[in-house]
């Protein structure tokens, strides 16, 4: 039986790139306003989810040719590097480091090296919940 | 030069190895290899003329230093005759493996990183000053020895036999790292040159003798003395070049090594004596008495390197007599230490040698059964000399160095009796009687060894390859050590100046200040009214008439029961420990969620209400709170609906979807209460672990036909009550009773200046409590792969039934 879900596929299309666009920015927030990596990891899965939701398993492992358990393993080596790095510049183990850049169009910004470990923090987010969802729902 | 820093050589030419095996095939990696222990020898040679003179070279350097753990490198007479020792012989080890092992079928790589790495631990050990890092390399070297041991790791036996050494010698080490402790907490130091400083004053504390025993357990078993002794014929199954090397030159002399390292710490204790001298002397008995049962040629060697081991063990043990009676006073127990260094050097060469031997048999004849070998002599000319060399020295004749060795042991068991501290004036008389039969022993498996291999009948159809002269390059290293058996002989006392002695006066540094005060020469002949003369020639002959006679009394060891042995008490305990453990977790382990979760939840109640009621800290006032406003009442009903229909709905679909609802409301009342962070994460969170039940839904298994209410369970209940009541406990408690100012004053005031953010919530996540995070995401990673094996790498139920029946 074909279920027909012609409005969900179509909206999901258009709101997909905005769940993913909020992600990104309430990942990037983080530091000042509301956000971070875990909120911003989990908004993309869901986005992903809604995606599976709309469409079947397959055809979402096609349009995002992912390996999420790379990702996983990624985002750890990351958070990590991170923690570890700050011992090459003999300050003790997860050290941070910031410094405020003048950059063109955009105005004063921060670098900080704790949004390098909340990259590590979103990869590892999303690598797991989208682990755990296509093992549950490959499985027969 | 800094020595310290020497050790790591080998370790770090592990990282070339396997690169020159994988680029470089044409030639042989062990060429390469060997370089490292040659260039390490020539560099320890260039200490000796300094350490005869009872000069020391310390040099150190950090590894941890908040926990106060630094690398210290202690060179003295004792540390520069090990490290002498390991790289020696480790040469002539890598060199003869290049031959022993084929370049092309063996997976020389693993082979060489593990010797290598092997070869740092005891360097290791044998130069730590420090307890902690001697302890680091203590164990570094049970693990490289494992590895060995089951380098031909398809094999039953060598998996058996490398998990039995690491069972025991592990177990010995961390009773060892106890008494290390224990010796720290004592001394207030970790440094061993320290605790010999003070040592007068630990013989007084209440811990002494539980630190000495401690110690000595791990002696005993790295140094296979009874009864631990099990796993060095087991180790057996390692290459040969690695037995020479770790299981009779080198590992097994680490327990040596300590014995005599803290000699001057325990010598006061009669425990010390009686123990190390008694073991000593009950292993040299029992290993070469049942040598002579032994029908493999390495397990015969590996049965008289324990009775070896035991007889260096027992000297050492005899030589902290002297503690208690000075240099003038007797002079005869002085020997004892010097017998023991004498001997280990002995050892090492012939011992060594003999290995070398046997795997030239097993590599040219192809077994090792010495059932089937037999007149080999006029095939293997040049390895029957060398043999006999190694032999005749294991059995103390004239003109080879273990003559020197077992005259001055026999000196220092006969002075035993003399000794009139702790009962020795009465017992000690068993000590030299049981050290003449004990050699006598010896003296049978030394013959048994030569001449059941090289003369009697050939048997060309019982061996599986036809038998020649092994090649030029694997005699090298046997012939080298045979050369030294017999140079030794002839000039003892340069080699008592040059390493002995430094290395004595290092054992015992209460008799002498320096190398050269000590008065030993050694000499063969002692003159026709010496006992000890005496004591050989009755060796020699009685020892005679037992191997002419072995066949008639060889199979009475088939007598000894099977069951009684201590091979048979460690399967025993090993299967015990497996079962009984697996018996005592399937006891609570049922396997199913919700038991889990009851254990849990009944524990975290208990505790925490009970601690709550032990503290008094139950207080709850109404005063500090702020009003209930109209939305978070409707909140709250709303709550309260939504858990009453999880439980009361008669189909999941609706649980699920009531579940939902009490998460997007308890997300409402965070947005009411002005926690934006908190808000966003528990929809998301919401709103994915929704799709995530659905889809588990699927799998969950169907309870009924027509499915039906949850029943009543009073015991469920009451855990559930329990969760309830202890969180509205400590929520109420803990506002109503403020001891400390909140902390997030703190956070609010430094996490611009410090943190350069703006939102406490995420600053918290990604750097004040980035160490929670971190690990937090390290178990999400964990629990995917659990997800990932329990259901993608599913086995099905009738392989995991196998798969539990072939434990």
């Amino acid at each position: 039986m074909k279920t027909n879900d012609v409005i969900l596929q179509t909206t999901t299309k258009v709101i997909f790139f905005i769940i993913i666009l909020f992600s990104i920015h309430i990942f990037f927030a983080g530091h000042y306003a509301p956000g971070g990596g875990f909120v911003g990891g989990l908004l993309t899965s869901s986005g992903i989810v809604l995606l599976l939701l709309a469409f079947d398993l397959k055809t979402v492992s096609n349009m995002l040719p992912i390996n999420y358990t790379v990702m996983v393993s990624i985002g750890l080596l990351i958070a990590l590097g991170t923690a570890a790095g700050s011992i090459f510049f003999n300050v003790p183990f997860f050290t941070h480091a910031f410094e405020y850049f003048t950059l063109p169009l955009l105005g004063k910004q921060s670098l900080h090296t704790a949004a390098l470990f909340d990259a590590g923090v979103y990869l590892v987010v999303v690598g797991v919940t989208m682990t755990i969802i296509q093992s549950i729902g490959e499985d027969e | 030069m800094s020595f310290v820093y020497f050790i790591f050589i080998p370790m770090i030419a592990t990282l070339l190895i396997p690169f020159l095996y994988k680029k470089v095939s044409g030639i042989h990696t062990g060429w390469f290899v060997l370089v490292v222990p040659v260039i390490l020898l020539g560099l320890y040679t260039t200490l000796l003329p300094k350490v005869q003179h009872g000069e020391t070279v310390t040099s150190s350097f950090d590894w941890i230093p908040s926990l106060n753990i630094s690398f210290v490198s202690y060179i003295d007479g004792l540390s520069l005759l090990f490290s002498l020792l390991i790289t020696g012989i480790g040469a002539l080890v890598v060199l003869y493996s290049i031959f022993y092992l084929d370049k092309t079928r063996e997976q020389l790589h693993n082979f060489y990183v593990y010797l290598m790495l092997f070869m740092t631990a005891m360097l290791g050990v044998v130069q730590s000053d420090h307890l902690i890092s001697l302890y680091f390399f203590w164990e570094l070297t049970s693990i490289s020895s494992f590895l060995l041991i089951g380098y031909w790791y398809k094999r039953d036996r060598s998996r058996f036999g490398a998990l039995k050494s690491m069972m025991i010698t592990v177990f010995g080490g961390l009773m060892m790292l106890g008494g290390f402790v224990l010796l720290s907490i004592m001394g207030d130091t970790y440094s061993i040159r320290e605790l010999i400083a003070i040592a007068p004053e630990l013989a007084n504390h209440e811990w002494f003798v539980w630190s000495l025993i401690l110690v000595l357990l791990g002696a005993f078993t790295k140094s296979a003395q009874f009864p631990f002794y099990i796993w060095l014929p087991d180790a057996m199954e390692a290459p040969t070049p690695v037995s020479a090397y770790l299981h009779s030159a080198t590992m097994v002399k680490a327990g040596l090594y300590l014995v005599a390292r803290f000699t001057p710490i325990f010598a006061s204790s009669e425990w010390w004596i009686w123990l190390v001298t008694g073991i000593g002397l009950l292993t040299l008995f029992w290993g070469s008495f049942f040598a002579l049962k032994q029908t493999d040629l390495k397990g015969i060697l590996a049965f008289s390197t324990v009775s070896q081991l035991g007889l260096i063990m027992s000297l050492l043990g005899a030589g902290a007599i002297s503690f208690h009676t000075g240099v003038e006073d007797n002079s005869i127990f002085k020997y004892a230490a010097f017998a023991a260094i004498f001997h280990l050097i002995n050892h090492a060469t012939f011992k060594g040698c003999l290995f070398m031997i046997a795997g030239i048999i097993d590599h040219e004849t192809g077994t090792r059964d010495i059932r089937k070998l037999g007149g080999l002599m006029s095939i293997m000319p040049i390895t029957f000399t060398i043999a006999m060399i190694g032999s005749f020295s294991m059995a103390g004749l004239p003109p080879f160095n273990g003559f020197l060795s077992k005259e001055m042991f026999l000196t220092g068991m006969l002075s035993i009796p003399n000794f009139d501290f702790f009962a020795f004036d009465t017992w000690g008389i068993l000590f030299p009687i049981i050290a003449w039969i004990a050699s006598v022993f010896t003296f049978v498996y030394s013959f048994y060894f030569v001449f059941r291999t090289f003369t009697g009948k050939y048997k060309p159809d019982l061996l599986p390859k036809k038998a020649h002269e092994a090649p030029f390059g694997m005699l090298i290293s046997p012939a080298i050590l045979g050369l030294l058996v017999v140079a030794i002989f002839f000039i003892p006392n340069v080699i008592a100046d040059v390493l002995i002695k430094p290395a004595v006066a290092a054992i015992q540094p209460y008799l002498y200040g320096s190398p050269e005060e000590i008065d030993i020469h050694v000499s063969a002949w002692h003159g026709w009214a010496s006992p000890e003369l005496w004591m050989t020639i009755g060796i020699i002959v009685i020892g005679f008439l037992l191997y002419w006679t072995l066949s008639k009394w060889q199979p009475m060891f088939e007598k000894f029961p099977k069951w009684f042995s201590l091979n048979r008490f460690y399967d025993k305990l090993m299967d015990l420990s497996e079962t009984g453990t697996y018996r005592f977790s399937s006891l609570y382990m049922t396997g199913y969620m919700r038991s889990y979760l009851i254990y849990m939840f009944t524990a975290i109640v208990v505790l925490t209400i009970s601690t709550v009621f032990i503290k008094d800290a139950f207080d709850i006032s109404f005063a500090t709170l702020a009003p209930i406003r109209f939305y978070e009442l409707i909140i709250s009903l709303v709550l309260v609906a939504g858990t009453i229909t999880v439980l009361a709905a008669k189909s999941r679909l609706t649980s699920i979807i009531a579940l939902g609802a009490v998460g997007y409301s308890v997300a409402l009342f965070f947005v009411v209460f002005n926690a934006p962070d908190l808000a966003l994460t528990q929809l998301v969170i919401e709103t994915v672990s929704v799709a995530l039940f659905l889809l588990a839904f699927y799998h969950l298994p169907k309870l009924n036909r027509h499915e039906n209410r949850m029943k009543f369970r009073l015991g469920n209940a009451l855990v559930a009550l329990g969760v309830g009541v202890m969180v509205t406990i400590v929520a109420l408690s803990a506002h109503s009773q403020k001891l400390v100012p909140s902390i997030s004053s703190y956070y609010e005031e430094t996490v611009y200046s410090e943190a350069g953010g703006g939102n406490i919530v995420n600053v918290i996540l990604v750097d004040y409590r980035g160490f929670d995070t971190l690990f937090e995401i390290a178990v999400l990673s964990i629990a995917s792969i659990g997800i990932i094996g329990m259901i993608r790498l599913r086995l099905s139920k009738k392989k995991e039934v196998n798969r539990i029946e072939n434990k």
